[in-house]
């Protein structure tokens, strides 16, 4: 079997780019284009927090099993690098101390101390957010959950996982996997995101629309406070009204009121069927007709709606006819196109209601064509043409992206309405404009769960063309009721804008939150709500 | 030997069903085979076959009469040729046998060389091996039980109106070109064509293509294996490797180790 299968496997990861490795290494990759872009100033350093000291880190030292720090020596300040700056390369602190406990009582003791002396604290999980939430801004002590990595426990009838919060999504998700389970939530950044980091800022992901958000699947925390005090709220109950339910408070919290260090997670069994098809449309409208049609049809088995436009789809065919992968798709393309994956317990029993499902829309002329994938090969290639936008984006130029959530109805206006407000200021390429900076603006996202993904390629980064953008997109979005942070959530770069989707009294009330847990203000400081 | 008229060439593709090649082989708790409970598909060097019999066909329509898609296996196996009828084959041939029957590359020629003598075909486009036992020996056993010629592992194929057939192979240090007449058997490799994706109207179009079964007896066909599979046993688990500290060190390893 081996000299063929590995033929073929060479083979199929050229032609189809593996949707699990590729998303992350690739906007890695894409990274130093985007670090142009860091002109939004950054609050300055407060004084109300103390600068630390050799006098800290000796004091530290002796109650963390692990410290890295330029202040004795132990590192450089290169090799700080990767814990001051964020995964975009966007945002640089200046953090002197590295601190990696491997207790929950070890994290107890850091914070306690930090908390007697006024030192600013930025928990740390596998350092993969995009909107500069999980680096420190100056010179807050880099407290980094790498060492506490344990799977603490798996009840096999229950599904219930409860698991350190520096055990890495993947490898929980590889654990669960030996069991014939699956972790409930799957992204691109899988291989280095924490799972305690994923439910501090409440990730979205792949598999939302199937299994719900982390405000549901996760049951119980166990939280360090400012203070030190250890909160233990490690339920495996699914129903439990006795009072305020406090771990909601710090899912998506994003490491201002507390540092997650377990959780315990209600996970699924892992489908053992999977089907993907993709189809092209010619309207948005016929997009939600079919989101529609596979809602009613497939029911539980669907697991995912990817929408992408025709922007995007001759980005990923340029991308991939450069790189020698590209294949004929479709005999008919459209302006729309949408995915969808299904996965069930039994294989007959998904195609079958697959089938019914592909007959309807072609019998009714609801597409204008599709492709069935046929094999694994062809499940992660399909895949792809959704998974390769961003990274296609980023190979066509300087990309301004943005997150937002909308309802499924009006997703797609918001693009419109980007497309002419940039034609109107005389920046979008074409109608006469050959030499204008913004070269597309592709919209594709999460359908099911109204993330709506916009990225404007531009041909360089600069003020006239962000001035256009900004806060324009935040005002339209705020417009049609939705979010302007689906799920990357706020960190450093959309503190500012909170107020485009929050009003006055849910501001109000959040600060009085971040208060009472953290009266000093120690935790994650000038980020959230600031 | 039936005179080869160039307008007449029917094509016949062999395809078999086999473990999905991104499946994680386990073998079976009994240690004679592997655990088949897993997603299978179309063996990707058919799905090649198949692509370059239809590609041969919408180069030239005229010489191409008709495609048909073969496969020996199980009830399931039907699923596999309906692939091949969703990517553009006309119709089917089903020899099924019980789940988990182990037929051999010999068996498998003869009920092809029976088919071919019964139905009249004039080229057989096939996988170079398929991906579960890698045998890679039927291609060769056909020609030999028919006296065809054979090109085989090709990486291109063209036919010419005269019935001439040209095949290139890859071979140790480049290319060797091959000519034969038809009828001939062509076995493909991995750079012949990539294949394409079944699109929904031509999935639609296969329900309604004819697939006609036979079990093997009704063809005097006996698939009685010849070998027996005494035990199936996973490689040795690789060693975890080690992290050094140093250049020296590794040089201090790597010098131990008798590589340098």
């Amino acid at each position: 079997m081996s000299i063929a299968t590995r033929s073929i496997a060479r083979l199929a990861s050229a032609r189809s780019l593996s949707r699990r490795a590729i998303p992350f290494t690739s906007l890695r990759r894409a990274a130093p284009v985007v670090s142009i872009r860091h002109g939004s100033s950054l609050p300055p350093r407060s004084d109300k927090f103390a600068k630390p000291t050799q006098d800290h880190l000796t004091n530290l030292k002796s109650i963390a099993s692990s410290t890295l720090s330029t202040l004795d020596g132990s590192a450089t300040a290169d090799e700080l690098k990767s814990f001051n700056d964020d995964w975009m390369n966007k945002y640089h602190g200046k953090g002197p101390i590295v601190v990696k406990p491997k207790t929950t009582e070890e994290v107890s003791k850091v914070l306690k101390y930090c908390y007697d002396n006024d030192l600013a604290v930025v928990p740390q999980g596998g350092n993969t957010g995009l909107v500069g939430g999980s680096n420190p801004i100056h010179d807050e002590i880099i407290l980094n959950l790498t060492n506490l990595n344990q799977i603490r426990s798996f009840d096999e009838v229950s599904g219930v996982l409860v698991a350190d919060g520096g055990v890495i999504l993947e490898a929980a998700d590889h654990f669960l996997a030996e069991k014939g389970f699956i972790f409930p939530l799957d992204l691109g950044a899988k291989g280095s995101c924490h799972i305690g980091g994923n439910v501090a800022t409440n990730a979205g992901g792949l598999r939302l629309l199937r299994y719900g958000s982390l405000h549901g699947t996760v049951l119980g925390l166990e939280v360090v406070l400012p203070d030190g005090t250890i909160w233990n709220g490690l339920s495996k109950l699914r129903k439990d009204n006795t009072g305020f339910d406090i771990k909601q408070l710090f899912i998506g919290s994003e490491g201002t009121i507390g540092i997650i260090t377990a959780i315990s997670i209600l996970c699924p069994r892992r489908p053992s069927a999977m089907n993907v098809a993709v189809f092209s449309l010619d309207s948005y409208e016929a997009v939600q007709k079919v989101f529609a049609e596979a809602k009613g049809h497939l029911g539980e088995i669907l697991s995912a709606f990817e929408f992408f436009d025709k922007q995007s789809y001759a980005l990923v065919k340029k991308h991939q006819e450069e790189n020698g992968g590209e294949r004929k798709v479709f005999e008919t393309e459209g302006d729309f196109y949408c995915l969808i994956e299904t996965g069930g317990s039994n294989s007959e029993h998904d195609e079958a209601k697959l089938t019914g499902l592909l007959e309807h829309l072609m019998e009714n002329e609801m597409v204008l064509d599709g492709v069935l994938a046929q094999d694994s090969t062809q499940f992660q290639s399909l895949w792809s043409l959704r998974e390769l936008v961003p990274e296609s984006a980023g190979k066509a130029g300087s990309v301004y992206k943005y997150d937002v959530s909308v309802p499924v109805g009006k997703m797609y206006g918001l693009v419109e309405k980007m497309r002419t407000k940039l034609r109107e200021g005389g920046v979008l390429e074409g109608d006469g404009n050959k030499d204008g900076p913004i070269r597309a603006v592709a919209g594709y996202g999460h359908m099911g769960d109204g993330n709506l993904h916009i990225n404007i390629v531009a041909n360089k980064y600069s003020d006239e063309v962000e001035k256009i953008i900004e806060p324009y997109i935040y005002e339209i979005v705020s417009e049609n009721e939705g979010s302007i942070s689906a799920e990357h959530g706020l960190g450093v770069m959309k503190a500012p804008y909170i107020g485009y989707s929050k009003n006055d009294t849910s501001i109000e009330l959040m600060r009085k939150i971040k208060t009472l847990f953290d009266p000093k203000g120690l935790l994650n400081p000038y980020k959230y709500i600031i | 030997m039936r005179p080869t008229l160039p307008s007449l060439v029917n094509i016949l593709v062999p395809v078999k069903r086999s473990i999905d090649y991104a499946v994680k082989i386990r073998v079976a708790s009994d240690g004679k085979g592997v655990d088949t409970n897993v997603k299978h598909s179309m063996n990707p060097f058919d799905e090649i076959a198949v692509e370059e019999a239809i590609r041969l066909r919408e180069k030239k329509p005229s010489v191409v009469t008709s495609i048909t898609a073969l496969s020996i296996g199980p009830p399931k196996a039907v699923d596999t040729i309906r692939t091949a009828l969703a990517m553009g084959a006309d119709s089917g041939i089903h020899i099924t046998v019980p789940e988990n029957t182990v037929v051999e590359p010999i068996s498998v020629a003869n009920a092809i060389k029976k088919i071919i003598q019964d139905k009249k075909f004039d080229l057989v486009i096939m996988g170079k091996q398929a991906i579960d036992d890698d045998s890679g020996s039927t291609g060769g056993m056909l020609a030999g039980l028919l006296g065809w010629g054979q090109g085989s592992f090709a990486s291109k194929l063209t036919i010419e109106q005269d019935g001439k057939v040209n095949v290139t192979r890859e071979i140790d240090g480049g290319l060797e070109i091959i000519e034969s007449k038809l009828p001939m058997i062509v076995t493909t490799d991995l750079r012949l064509n990539e294949p394409r994706y079944a699109s929904l109207p031509n999935i639609m179009k296969a329900k309604k293509k004819k697939i006609e079964t036979f079990k093997p007896e009704d063809l005097g066909l006996d698939f009685t294996p010849r070998f027996e599979t005494i035990s199936v046993s996973e490689p040795a688990k690789r060693q975890g490797g080690g992290k050094v500290g140093s250049v020296d060190e590794l040089v201090a390893k790597m010098k131990e180790a008798g590589i340098i």
